[in-house]
């Protein structure tokens, strides 16, 4: 019996040795690996850190959009249709990129207030205005008419643009 | 325009199956719990139906997509008239209604081949099997008919024309990669039916093991297929290049993976040494609940990506409810049941039994750890705790050194035997293999590369140590054979399909070190006329110029590539694409595939004054992470099919008999 105990005690014990040095591990890994989520009016109001990686996301506002003509840089505009925030960025935009649509930029805040963009990640909205958005202007304490109407208005000038393109 | 009565067939069939899951459900367990044959005898018959009515519904939901039925609001939204007639058949699952149903298609496939491939199993073991698939089934058919019918009618507004397949799932990719996935999860619902089967039954002998094992191997091939085909749709399809994004949705299919490796090495030892059994249960439990997870995390429109169709919270709700309930029961029969099947069986610390475990908590580790990745953001978006997202270097930071270690057991695993081994015989057996791993994986990449890399370097010895001890293995299992070629023979199919399996993973990790450290990639600006050398390789761009498909107008580059010192050049033709009916943008990447290198070329966007942004890449031995996963599921098939498992099907051979009775007597 008594080996047998024996081999259940190290059992134990190597199993919770593991699984202290897994969690140790993993919790670490994990505080050093968040990227937090600011809308353009969080960061205007100075909630975003520096020089740490953040995601930041917004409408690409229209007529912002600038190649630098030498090489592969960028810059456009993200608005909240409250705030704006500048990012820079150099390479290849993702297809689906294009002014007035939703798009989630990861990279670091600089001092100076623009963004230094690493990825570029964009997407389709129906209503053009993604849902964390909308949530961050909530808690900053906008009512939904404030945007809302500016978002609908700019949606609209989209889609005749696009239109016009396609006939 | 005539309406055909087909998707109304469908439905009707729909309902059929899902009555039929029910009493395959209920009847056989009652049955089996009060010992009435007769209830018993309903799991087979049943099982058979709801296969057959299954696949009545998903013929009908097939027909409407190829005759262009837009008055089916499943068929107008993921189908246009101009989508080649492959397409249409793929955009059946490329979709949330249509793919859901798929699922339930392939649950009954399973479900009927458990019932065909059964006939030596007790009658009371048949029951239940069955009877846990026919609840399923039925979980999934209800959540079909009641959330996600494929069969609702744009009527009486019938549109003129589909809005047509997302352009990325129009691909080779896409017609092969769900339904390989989906076998995979699917597949684990057997050996998890299984698992609960032989709770209630309080049978779980190495007999149920032998059953068990050739389940599980099959349904981990197929899911080692998929993921691998997911990785390589995700390579060419996306344009970035990437293999591994580390995505809410790949984790997803990740997850039950890793638990059903761990699951396929613990029946080893359950059927072997009779020992893990509760383990072996358990996992069993968590391999098909993370299956239905994925599922969850994939349907329920929780999260945003390309397999994310659905935005219908009732969706999501009914998902996790199944989830719920199927982890709750599940894991409360267990409760209450699993101390009958235990018994205690000895093994010292350095022995084939202790090297599994070893494996298996490493491999439950990493699915921690990717679990936690993966639902933390997740859960504290759903606590309105903020919103974040977990990046790519914590999975990094946690999965590769796991991995490392998980290979340093592999290469001891194979070589140790069960119970015990002597730490001489180990050491004799491995010390060349150890050297040679070492010396072998620090110098190749010096021949590779101009630039030595530490990382390559420890992969190649990872890969090198798991593959060397097999070899040296090999060798002592064949020499006392007359020759060579007869000792080959003598080694069970089981063996090489361990051999495989492991040679799969070293020649991934093999794969995954090289293209991670020695890739190159350029983002440049081209027009045509220009050229930049990217890897030794000259990529010159001849012209662009304009094209029409069937569905689409695209923007092609003409590129012509030259390897340095080499006359040679050939041609390379990236496109952008236009999709007029949803009209999204699309690139259409060229690649220069090789068993050593990729070439790549994407085109990125219009610059405006006639030139281009392009994406070149170089990419080495990318072709050897598929290659790995091939291989990998090739060792489970010749697993499968080994015949101790095949004497299941036919009468037993007084050979296996014999072996059978000498297995008893040394247990005894």
């Amino acid at each position: 019996m008594r080996p047998k105990r024996r081999q259940k005690l190290y059992l134990s014990l190597g199993l919770i040795a593991l699984a202290a040095i897994a969690v140790g591990l993993t919790l670490y890994a994990l505080r050093s690996n968040i990227n937090l989520f600011f809308s353009p009016v969080q960061i205007a109001a100075g909630d975003a850190p520096l020089e740490r990686q953040i995601r930041a996301g917004g409408m690409v506002k229209e007529g912002t959009v600038a190649r630098d003509p030498e090489s592969l840089d960028v810059e456009f505009m993200v608005t909240d249709y409250v705030d704006d925030l500048e990012v820079r960025y150099s390479g290849i935009l993702p297809d689906l990129f294009r002014e007035g649509q939703g798009v989630v930029v990861v990279g670091e805040l600089q001092p100076e207030g623009w963004l230094r963009a690493d990825q570029v990640l964009a997407r389709h909205d129906e209503n053009y205005m993604p849902p964390e958005v909308a949530q961050a202007l909530e808690e900053a304490g906008y009512a939904p008419e404030d945007y809302q109407a500016k978002a609908a208005e700019m949606g609209a000038r989209i889609d005749a643009k696009q239109q016009g393109a396609s006939q | 325009m005539q309406i055909l009565m087909i998707p109304e067939i469908g439905h009707y069939a729909l309902v059929i199956a899902m009555l039929m899951a029910t009493v395959q459900g209920v009847l056989p367990l009652a049955g089996a719990a009060t010992r009435r044959p007769m209830w018993m005898a309903y799991a087979r018959p049943m099982a058979a139906g709801q296969l057959l009515f299954v696949a009545i519904a998903y013929a009908c939901l097939t027909a409407s997509y190829m005759l262009d039925d837009f008055s089916v609001a499943n068929v107008a939204n993921n189908s246009n008239s101009m989508l080649p007639w492959y397409y249409k058949l793929s955009a059946v699952w490329g979709n949330h209604e249509g793919s859901v149903l798929l699922w339930s298609l392939l649950l009954a496939a399973w479900g009927y081949f458990a019932a065909r491939f059964s006939r030596e199993l007790p009658r009371d073991m048949v029951a239940r099997v069955l009877g846990v698939l026919g609840l399923v089934g039925m979980g999934f058919l209800a959540f079909v008919l009641i959330t996600s019918n494929p069969f609702e009618r744009l009527l009486p507004n019938v549109p003129g024309d589909g809005a047509d397949l997302n352009p990325l799932l129009q691909d080779i990719g896409l017609i092969m990669h769900p339904p390989m996935l989906y076998m995979g999860y699917v597949g684990f619902s057997v050996v998890f039916a299984f698992a609960i089967a032989a709770l209630l039954g309080g049978r779980l002998d190495a007999a149920w093991a032998r059953w068990a094992r050739p389940w599980t191997n099959l349904a981990w091939a197929f899911l080692t297929v998929g993921i691998a085909l997911g990785s390589w749709w995700a390579y060419y399809e996306l344009g970035w290049g990437g293999w591994w994004f580390w995505d809410p949705v790949e984790n997803a299919s990740l997850l039950p993976w890793l638990t059903g490796t761990a699951l396929m090495h613990s029946l080893a030892v359950t059927e072997k040494r009779g020992a893990f059994k509760s383990w072996t249960l358990l996992l069993a439990i968590f391999t098909f609940s993370l299956s239905l997870l994925g599922t969850f995390l994939v349907r329920s429109g929780v999260l945003t990506s390309v397999h994310a169709f659905a935005n219908d919270p009732t969706r999501g709700q009914f998902i996790l409810m199944l989830l719920g309930i199927t982890v709750g029961l599940s894991l409360l029969v267990f409760a209450l049941r699993a101390p009958r099947v235990g018994h205690k069986v000895g093994f010292t610390w350095l022995s084939r039994d202790a090297l599994l475990l070893i494996n298996n908590i490493l491999l439950v580790i990493m699915t921690i750890t990717v679990l936690m990745g993966t639902v933390y953001p997740l859960l504290l978006d759903a606590l309105d705790l903020g919103k974040i997202s977990v990046g790519p270097p914590y999975f990094n930071a946690l999965f590769v050194p796991l991995t490392l270690v998980l290979a340093l057991f592999m290469g001891l695993g194979p070589v140790a035997r069960w119970k015990q081994t002597p730490v001489r015989l180990l050491v004799s057996r491995l010390w060349l293999a150890a050297v040679g791993a070492v010396v072998l994986g620090g110098t190749l990449p010096l021949l590779f590369a101009e630039r030595w890399s530490p990382a390559v370097a420890l992969g190649l010895v990872a890969a090198l140590w798991i593959v060397l001890p097999m070899l040296r293995d090999l060798f002592e299992k064949t020499r006392n054979a007359s020759s060579l070629g007869a000792g080959l023979k003598k080694l069970s199919l089981a063996y090489w399909g361990m051999q495989f399996g492991h040679l799969g993973v070293a020649v991934t990790i093999v794969g995954v070190a090289v293209v991670s450290n020695y890739s190159t990639e350029q983002n440049v600006r081209m027009a045509p006329g220009d050229s930049v050398e990217v890897a030794g390789y000259t990529f010159t761009m001849n012209e662009l110029s304009h094209r029409e498909g069937a569905n689409f107008v695209a923007d092609r580059a003409n590129i012509s590539v030259q390897r340095e010192g080499s006359r040679r050049s050939f041609m390379m033709n990236p496109e952008k694409r236009l999709y007029l009916a949803t009209r999204m943008p699309m690139s259409q990447v060229a690649l220069r595939p090789g068993f050593l290198r990729d070439l790549y070329v994407a085109m990125g966007e219009d610059l405006g004054d006639g030139s281009w942004a392009l994406r070149v890449q170089y990419k080495p031995f990318v072709r050897w992470l598929w290659l790995g996963g091939l291989l990998m599921a090739f060792g489970g098939v010749l697993a499968v099919a080994d015949k101790r498992y095949r004497r299941l099907a036919t009468a037993p051979d007084p050979e296996s008999r014999a072996l059978d009775t000498i297995r008893r007597e040394a247990k005894a």
